[in-house]
């Protein structure tokens, strides 16, 4: 790998050598490293672009790595990423996608990681997308994630994009098995002339089952953003969705939060909150010496945190 | 030393005039003193402590700083030049935590452990407060106690405080007399303090009455408070 990919990998996995676990390195479409351990296999698809990963059931305290890496500029690809987690497993599933263009094509990452979660297992998952380069070739990253969440499982998902991405569009649909639990957190800021789009889908269709979605996003200068929450409680089962956007600039954003209760003991919530920056709170951060665009980069840092 | 020449400060009304909140003021307030700026509600007294700060700006008038002109000067630079305000209210913020703030206020790396001692100075217990977002989850009087920390934090030549006593408990409001106690017992630094409240009074070197946007009574302490607490007399300020 050169200088470039490395620095992709640092900046979406946190990766300054190979990691501990089972991991697959995949820069410029191929797949250029992978390690295994004995209750993680990572398996290449032979119909398709993409890789399976196994979790035997009752592995705990482990972690798999798969981050992308894109440096070619025109590259384009579509991957699928599948995840079989046994039951009873405790385990950290890091991926994320780093895109470096200085060429004047598009750069294209498409992958859709799907995650067939047993039951009483407990998954946390980590998503960072980076992109970096100034050639004029859009850096695109459209992620799709698919999660089937077994009885009593419980999955925190956890997704970053701060910087130079120019176009995303994200969706994640997952389905709720009874008492099983799901929290995804996102973190957004765009900024230049970006466009990023969420768009979520929960079904809660086992009783007891919950949900909480919080997304956390600036839009700066010219971008855009969209938003779109739904929570379908079908169970006995609690839902709540929470959109707390900063506007900046000429920025645009768009929250459409759809809640619906299918049963009489569906409790669902929606809070969506857009708006600039408080002016106390840069005053605030001047009266202890800041200057006005370092208060804004603080309280973005914070929020974002 | 801190000298108001003339200051005088007008807000657009209703009837496209002018209303004056502040009219022509001249203050001059020593270095290493506690002065309690004090009047009647709606009289001008926070006006007068943003214009201090550059929160807001005069019509008319200046402020001189150790006889620099800061008149022009904004929040940040008057900041910097060792000037801090304690907000009435404070602002919450998401996202940022105690230490964050303390740190800022610092003006360099703390370590947790001395973070924590300037959030122990104003009653709170360091470690259940140093991560947590400063936001809706804590109380008025839990805002108001971080908010002096990063005044003691800032620890400036002077320092502002508006109504450091409004929406806190009795118990948060008998800790923090004891906050200026101290801050004024080392006589480092000059604090100014809006205030209503007897015991601020009286633990203050000078006191200025300010009433209908302009200074009715300043002196010191013993002669003016005896005036202001006598019930008929105050009147003769807040008429």
């Amino acid at each position: 790998m050169d200088q470039i990919q490395m620095t992709l990998l640092e900046q979406i996995a946190g990766l300054h050598e190979v990691p501990a676990g089972a991991y697959n390195i995949r820069a410029n479409g191929e797949s250029v490293s992978r390690g295994t351990t004995a209750n993680i296999d990572i398996v290449t698809k032979e119909d398709k672009q993409g890789i399976d990963i196994v979790i035997k059931p009752g592995t705990k305290k482990e972690s798999v790595h798969i981050p992308v890496v894109l440096s070619q500029s025109g590259l384009k690809e579509m991957v699928y990423n599948d995840f079989f987690v046994g039951d009873d497993c405790d385990v950290t599933i890091i991926a994320g996608c780093g895109i470096h263009n200085g060429g004047d094509e598009a750069s294209k990452h498409d992958g859709i990681h799907s995650f067939f979660i047993g039951k009483n297992s407990h998954v946390r998952y980590v998503e960072k997308h980076y992109g970096s380069g100034d050639g004029k070739g859009e850096r695109i990253m459209n992620p799709e994630t698919v999660v089937e969440l077994g009885e009593n499982s419980f999955m925190e998902m956890e997704t970053v994009q701060i910087r130079g991405v120019d176009s995303t569009k994200r969706n994640t649909s997952a389905t709720l098995a009874a008492g099983a639990k799901l929290i995804i957190t996102e973190r957004l800021m765009t900024h230049g002339t970006q466009t990023a789009e969420s768009y979520f889908k929960v079904d809660m269709n086992g009783e007891g089952s919950s949900t909480n979605l919080i997304s956390r996003s600036v839009a700066k200068e010219d971008s855009t953003q969209l938003f779109v929450s739904e929570i379908n409680g079908n169970n006995r089962c609690a839902g709540h969705s929470e959109c707390d956007a900063i506007i900046m600039d000429r920025a645009k954003i768009a929250a459409v939060p759809k809640i619906t209760a299918n049963h009489l003991d569906a409790a669902l919530i929606h809070e969506a909150a857009i708006g600039k920056i408080a002016g106390e709170q840069i005053t605030k951060l001047m009266t202890l010496g800041l200057t006005e665009a370092e208060a804004e980069e603080q309280i973005v840092n914070g929020f974002l945190r | 030393m801190l000298e108001l020449k003339n200051l005088s400060f007008q807000v657009p009304d209703a009837n496209s005039s002018k209303k004056e909140i502040i009219k022509n003021i001249n203050l001059k307030l020593k270095d290493h003193t506690f002065t309690v700026i004090t009047g009647p509600n709606g009289g001008g007294k926070s006006t007068l402590a943003k214009l201090i700060m550059g929160m807001e700006m005069p019509t008319d008038g200046q402020i001189l700083w150790n006889g620099q002109d800061i008149t022009a000067l904004n929040v940040t630079e008057r900041a910097k030049l060792g000037i801090s305000f304690a907000f009435q209210q404070p602002v919450r913020f998401k996202g940022i935590k105690v230490k964050d703030l303390i740190t800022l206020a610092a003006g360099e790396k703390l370590s947790t452990s001395s973070a924590c001692e300037f959030l122990s100075k104003v009653g709170l217990c360091a470690r259940d407060y140093i991560n947590r977002d400063v936001d809706g989850s804590l109380s008025g009087g839990e805002l108001k106690r971080i908010e002096i920390a990063t005044i003691i934090a800032r620890n400036t030549p002077l320092s502002v405080f508006d109504e450091p006593e409004a929406g806190i408990d009795l118990w948060s409001f008998n800790n923090l007399i004891k906050v200026f106690e101290e801050m004024h017992e080392k006589r480092e630094n000059s604090l100014i303090i809006i205030s209503h409240q007897e015991r601020i009074l009286n633990i203050a070197d000078e006191v200025v009455v300010i009433a209908d946007g302009s200074v009715k009574a300043q002196g010191a302490r013993e002669d003016i408070l005896p005036e202001l607490l006598n019930g008929t007399s105050s009147c003769k300020f807040y008429q």
